[in-house]
C-alpha cells in the first residue's frame, strides 16, 4: 500500500491505495466522484477524461499513485458553486448529450481543447481535437456545434476554475 | 402555444444531472456488503470441457464462491431462451439448442461463460479467476455462415442438424417466377451485410441482491426493458416469482439493441447473491462487451429484380443467410425473418416478392438486434438492387426511384407489410432540392480536374417502426404482446407523476412524455415527472426498442390523460356546479360553458383529493389513471437520404462532402431531439459501410475486440448533416407520431455504398468500404477502363 495526497475538486484528499489502483478508480471508488466513466479498457473511448494539474488526461491509464500531489479536476468540479460551466451550458443548450455517458469527458476534453486552442475553434479543428472521446449516440454533430458555442461563452465568461 | 407542449423544442430535462457527472448508471450504484463477479470465459470457439479445477482460485485471497453450470443446474436455474418461434417453410418448428447461462459440457464461442468467481474487491475476483483451470478438449469450430450448413463442419448443437436453425420464407414464389419469365431485365447483387458490435459507450452491468428477510431479489442492470428482464427471469429462468423480483435499469448508457436481451450476467449475478449471501456486482470490461454483447447485421444475400422495359419492377427475389451466432439471443430468431423480409418492398410497388431465409448457428457470439434490426438489411438489399437495376438499364437512379414509388395510401405489399401513409415522391424531390443535385456535374467535374472520384448516392428507405399489434406478432410466433402501458399520478397540488413502461437510454423520455403532459392537462412541465425503469414502481412495460416508444408508449400515455380529463370533468362539474356535458378543459382550465365559473386543473386535483364536493358513491376519490395501449397497426417512418463522396484514388480515402436527409416522422414531439435520433443513427450507418466491422479468424477468435481493432465512427471521421422533415401524420396512432430512433442507421449504408460505386464506377465493393477496399476497387477500375 502506498500513501498519496491530491487536491481533488478544491479539496485535499488522502489515502493509503494498493500501487496498481488507477486514478479513475480512485476517483470512482474511493471518493465516489462517479461522474468519470470507465468506457474502455485500452485508452481509447475518453469517457474518464479528467484535468490532472490543468491538463486533460484519461484516468483510466495513470496510477493513481503517480497522481501524488496533483490538482485533479472532475466533472463535478466544474461547478462548484452550482453555476454551470459555459461548456455544460452548451451542451445541454446544443443537445449534444442523448445517454450521457461519454458526456463528462467530452465535455473535460472540450474545455481542455478551448484552453489549449482557444476559444474560436473552427470545425474541423473542433472534430480532430476530439479524436480521443467516442460517443454512439449522437454522431458529434451537436457536440461539435456545442464545443464550438461553449468556447465562445468561454471567452465572454472566463470562468474562474476555482478546483485548478 | 404551450412553450413546454408537443412540437416544442424543449431543452431536455435529464440533462443536468448528466452534464454535472450526477447520472446514475449501474456502476454508480455500490450496495452495502457489495461483493465483485468477474467471469471465466472460453478462449476457444469450440470445445468440450472436460474438468473446472477451481481449487487454487477457491483459496484465493477475498474469494466468497466460485459457481460453474453444475451449480446453476442443481439450483434449477433455466436456460436463457429466445422469445419467438419461427416455422421453417416445411412447417417444422425452429431447430434450437440448449442456452445455458453458464457452460455445461461445451463452450461453443470465444468469451462464452465458464464458471463465475466471486471475491471482497474486483482486482481479488479477477486475481482468482486466472486461477480456475480449465481442462478444454478443443473442437474444431465452424465460423462462416456461407459453409457453416454444409456436410463435414463440425455440428454446434445435435438439436440443429446442419446447423440450420431455421430454413423460413415469405412471399409467393410461383407468382415471382412467372414476373421473371416475361422480364425485359433483370438486376442481380451479391451483398454481405457486415457484421457489427454495438458498443454502447455504457459496457454492460449488474448487481444482483438478495433480500434474506423479505426473501425477495433486486436486479439492478444495464437495460432498455426491465419488465421484459423480470418476466424472464421469472417465468422462464425461474430464479424467483416476479412478486419477489424487482429488476431497476437506472440510468443507461446507450444501447442499440444490446441491452433489451436477457444475459447470462444477469442471471448468474441474481442467483449468486443469495448463494454468497451478499449483493454481487459485475461490470463488462470493453474486451467482454466485443466477446459477449449479442452482434449485429451478419447477412449473405443474393437479390434479383426484373424489370419491364420501362423500368418499372415487376418482381423481387431474395436469399439470405443469417449468422445467428453460437446461440439464439431473446429475440434473434425475429430478426432476419419478420423484421426483415416485410420491408423488401422498399418505398416501391411491387406486385411479387419471394425471400427466403436461412438461420444459422456459427461459433461467434450471438447475433440480435441492432439499430434497425432486419431493416437496414432490407433496405440495403431493395436500395442496392435498384440503383444497380437503373444504372444498367440507363436510367437515372432518383429517376428509377420516383417511376416505382408507391403513390397511394393504404398500400398492401406481397410481404405483409400494409403502409398506412407517406409521401415518397416529396421526400425524393426535396432531398434532390436541397443536395443541390443540379449542380452535381459541375461538382463532379471539378473534382476530376483535381484527380478525384465524385459520387452520389440515394437511400430511398422505408421502416416499420411501434412494433407492434400484439395479436399480430403473436400469430408471427411472438412470445409476448408488443403494446405499453401508461399509469398517471396526480397529486392534490395538481402535479403530475408518470409511470410509463417505456425506458429511455438516451431518448429523452423525460422531456417528450412530459412535453405531451404539459400540453394535455395545461400545465407548467416542471411539474411533471416521469419515472421508469424500475419495476415496482412501474407495474409493466415491455420497453423501448424498434423507435416504439412515442408510437406505442405515447399512446397509452396519451389513452392515460384522456381518462385524467374525463374524471377531472366530471369533478369539476360537481365542484363548479354545472352540468358535466357542458364543462370545457382549455388550457389547463375547467370551465362551465355560458357561466364565469372555472377552476384550474391544480383546483381539481385538490377536490378531488378533499372529496367533499361530490358524492363518492358515485365519484370515487383521488386522481389516477392506467393505461394500455395495443396499437392497431406498425408505423412506417421513411424519407430519402442521399450521399455525395470525393474518393481520392491515390489513398483510398473517401471524403463525405455532404448529407442530406429527408425524413418523414409524421408528427414530431420535439424536433430538437428528433434531428439528434437521425444524427446518431446515420454516424452509425456511416460507421457500417466504411469503418466498421466484426472479424473472426478461422479459427473463431474475435481479431476485433477492442477499440484499437474495431474502427468505430469518431468526430473527425464524419460530417455535418443536413435534415430536413416532412410529414404525413400517421393514422395508426392518436399523436400521428411515427418514429425516429433508427431511421439513419437503415437510410445511411445504402446510400454511402451507391455514392462509392457512382464514383469508381464500380459495383462490387463491399462494406465496410475502408480505403484499402476502396483503392483496390479504384485501382480495379482504372484497368478496367484502359482495358475498354
Amino acid at each position: 500500500m502506498a500513501a498519496i495526497g491530491m487536491i481533488v475538486n478544491g479539496k485535499a484528499v488522502t489515502a493509503e491505495v494498493e500501487p496498481r489502483l488507477l486514478l479513475v478508480q480512485f476517483l470512482r471508488e474511493n471518493l465516489r466522484l462517479t461522474g468519470t466513466h470507465v468506457g474502455c479498457d485500452t485508452s481509447q473511448c475518453g469517457a474518464c477524461v479528467v484535468h490532472v494539474n490543468g491538463l486533460a488526461i484519461k484516468s483510466c491509464t495513470a496510477l493513481a499513485v503517480s497522481c501524488d500531489g496533483a490538482t485533479v479536476t472532475t466533472i463535478e468540479g466544474l461547478s462548484p458553486a452550482g453555476q454551470l460551466h459555459p461548456m455544460q451550458e452548451a451542451f445541454r443548450e446544443c443537445h449534444a448529450l442523448q445517454c450521457g455517458f461519454c458526456t463528462p469527458g467530452m465535455i473535460m476534453s472540450a474545455i481542455d481543447a478551448v484552453n489549449r486552442k482557444g476559444t474560436s475553434l473552427d470545425e474541423a479543428t473542433v472534430r480532430a481535437e476530439l479524436e480521443g472521446n467516442l460517443c454512439r449516440c449522437t454522431g458529434y454533430h451537436n457536440i461539435v456545434r456545442a464545443v464550438q458555442a461553449g468556447a465562445r461563452a468561454m471567452a465572454v465568461r472566463p470562468l474562474v476554475q476555482a478546483a485548478e | 402555444m404551450n412553450e413546454t407542449g408537443v412540437g416544442q423544442s424543449v431543452r431536455r430535462r435529464e440533462d443536468f444531472r448528466f452534464i454535472t457527472g450526477a447520472g446514475q448508471y449501474t456502476d454508480d450504484i455500490n450496495r452495502p456488503g457489495q461483493a465483485y463477479a468477474v467471469f471465466v470465459r472460453s478462449p476457444h470457439a469450440h470445445a468440450a470441457i472436460k474438468s473446472v479445477d477451481i481449487d487454487a482460485a477457491a483459496k484465493a485471497p477475498g474469494v466468497l464462491g466460485i459457481f460453474t453450470g453444475k451449480d446453476l443446474a442443481a439450483d434449477k436455474i433455466g436456460t436463457l431462451i429466445c422469445g419467438w418461434m419461427i416455422h421453417s417453410k416445411d412447417g417444422s418448428p425452429m431447430k434450437a439448442g440448449v442456452h445455458p447461462a453458464l457452460a455445461g459440457d461445451k463452450v461453443r464461442y470465444v468469451g462464452d461463460h465458464v464458471a463465475v468467481v466471486i471475491a471482497e474487491t474486483q482486482n481479488q475476483a479477477r486475481d482468482a479467476a486466472e486461477l480456475v483451470a480449465v481442462d478444454y478438449d478443443v473442437l474444431p469450430a465452424s465460423v462462416s455462415p456461407q459453409t457453416t450448413q454444409e456436410a463435414g463442419q463440425p455440428l454446434l448443437h445435435e438439436a440443429a442438424p446442419n446447423n440450420t436453425v431455421y430454413q423460413w420464407h415469405l412471399g409467393d414464389s410461383a407468382a415471382v417466377d412467372a414476373a421473371f419469365a416475361g422480364a425485359k431485365h433483370v438486376a442481380t447483387v451479391a451483398l454481405s451485410n457486415n457484421r457489427l458490435i454495438p458498443n454502447a459507450i455504457e459496457p454492460r452491468a449488474a448487481i444482483g441482491e438478495y433480500d434474506r428477510g423479505s426473501g425477495g431479489y433486486t436486479l439492478y442492470t444495464t437495460s432498455q426493458n426491465p419488465h421484459v428482464a423480470r418476466l424472464v427471469l421469472s417465468a422462464f429462468i425461474g430464479i424467483a416469482p416476479e412478486n419477489k423480483l424487482r429488476v431497476i435499469a437506472p440510468d443507461v448508457g446507450g444501447g442499440f439493441g444490446s441491452k433489451i436481451f436477457i444475459y447470462a450476467e444477469e442471471v448468474v449475478c441474481t442467483w449468486a447473491s443469495r448463494k454468497v449471501g451478499r449483493p454481487v456486482k459485475w461490470v463488462a470490461d470493453r474486451t467482454e462487451s466485443f466477446l459477449a454483447d449479442a452482434h449485429g447485421r451478419d447477412h449473405i444475400t443474393t437479390a434479383e429484380a426484373a424489370m419491364d422495359a420501362d423500368g418499372k419492377i415487376l418482381a423481387l427475389r431474395v436469399k439470405t443467410k443469417a449468422n445467428l451466432g453460437a446461440y439464439l439471443s431473446t429475440f434473434a430468431s425475429s430478426v432476419p425473418t419478420y423484421l426483415y423480409a416485410p420491408l423488401l418492398s422498399g418505398q416501391y410497388d411491387i406486385p411479387a416478392i419471394y425471400c427466403e431465409v436461412d438461420g444459422v448457428y456459427t461459433n461467434t457470439a450471438p447475433v440480435d438486434a441492432y439499430r434497425g434490426a432486419g431493416r437496414p438489411e432490407a433496405t440495403f438489399v431493395i436500395e442496392r438492387l435498384v440503383e444497380v437495376a437503373a444504372r444498367e438499364m440507363g436510367i437515372d437512379p432518383a429517376e428509377f426511384r420516383m417511376r416505382n414509388f408507391i403513390r397511394s395510401f393504404p398500400h398492401q405489399t406481397p410481404v405483409l407489410s400494409n403502409y398506412d401513409t407517406g409521401d415518397y415522391p416529396l421526400c425524393m424531390k426535396m432531398a434532390l432540392e436541397n443536395a443541390d443535385h443540379a449542380g452535381f456535374p459541375a461538382r463532379k467535374a471539378a473534382s476530376a480536374k483535381a484527380g478525384k472520384l465524385r459520387g452520389i448516392g440515394f437511400s430511398a428507405y422505408i421502416e416499420a417502426c411501434g412494433i407492434a399489434p400484439s395479436r399480430a406478432v403473436g400469430s408471427l410466433g411472438a412470445g409476448v404482446g408488443l403494446w405499453e402501458s401508461a399509469e398517471v399520478r396526480v397529486n392534490p397540488v395538481g402535479t403530475v407523476e408518470v409511470l410509463t413502461g417505456s425506458h429511455s437510454h438516451g431518448q429523452g423520455h423525460e422531456t417528450t412524455f412530459a412535453q405531451l403532459v404539459s400540453q394535455r392537462l395545461g400545465i407548467p412541465i416542471d411539474q411533471v415527472s416521469i419515472v421508469h425503469g424500475d419495476t415496482d414502481k412501474v407495474q409493466m412495460g415491455m420497453g423501448t426498442y424498434g423507435s416504439r416508444s412515442a408510437a406505442v408508449g405515447m399512446s397509452a400515455l396519451d389513452k392515460a390523460l384522456d381518462k385524467i380529463v374525463a374524471k377531472a370533468t366530471k369533478v369539476a362539474s360537481r365542484v363548479m356546479e354545472v352540468p358535466e356535458d357542458t364543462v370545457e378543459f382549455t388550457d389547463g382550465v375547467f370551465s362551465g360553458r355560458g357561466t364565469n365559473k372555472t377552476m384550474t386543473f391544480g383546483d381539481v386535483s385538490l377536490q378531488a383529493y378533499v372529496a367533499h364536493k361530490f358524492d363518492t358513491a358515485e365519484i370515487e376519490p383521488g386522481l389516477k389513471e392506467g393505461a394500455f395501449y395495443d396499437p392497431k397497426n406498425f408505423t412506417f417512418p421513411s424519407g430519402v437520404h442521399i450521399a455525395e463522396i470525393e474518393i481520392d484514388p491515390e489513398t483510398g480515402i473517401t471524403k463525405i462532402e455532404r448529407w442530406t436527409a429527408v425524413d418523414d416522422f409524421g408528427n414530431l414531439i420535439n424536433p430538437m431531439i428528433v434531428d439528434g435520433q437521425v444524427h446518431g443513427g446515420i454516424a452509425q450507418g456511416i460507421g457500417q459501410a466504411m469503418l466498421e466491422g466484426a472479424v473472426y479468424d478461422s479459427a473463431g477468435q474475435l481479431v476485433t475486440a477492442s477499440f484499437m481493432d474495431y474502427c468505430m465512427p469518431r468526430a473527425d471521421d464524419l460530417p455535418s448533416f443536413d435534415v430536413t422533415m416532412t410529414n404525413t401524420p400517421c393514422p395508426s396512432n392518436p399523436l400521428g407520431v411515427k418514429g425516429c430512433g433508427e431511421a439513419g442507421a437503415i437510410a445511411a449504408p445504402a446510400a454511402l455504398i451507391n455514392a462509392i460505386t457512382d464514383a469508381l464506377r464500380h459495383e462490387n465493393i463491399a462494406m465496410p468500404a475502408t480505403p484499402q477496399a476502396v483503392w483496390r476497387a479504384a485501382a480495379a477500375s482504372r484497368q478496367q477502363l484502359a482495358a475498354e
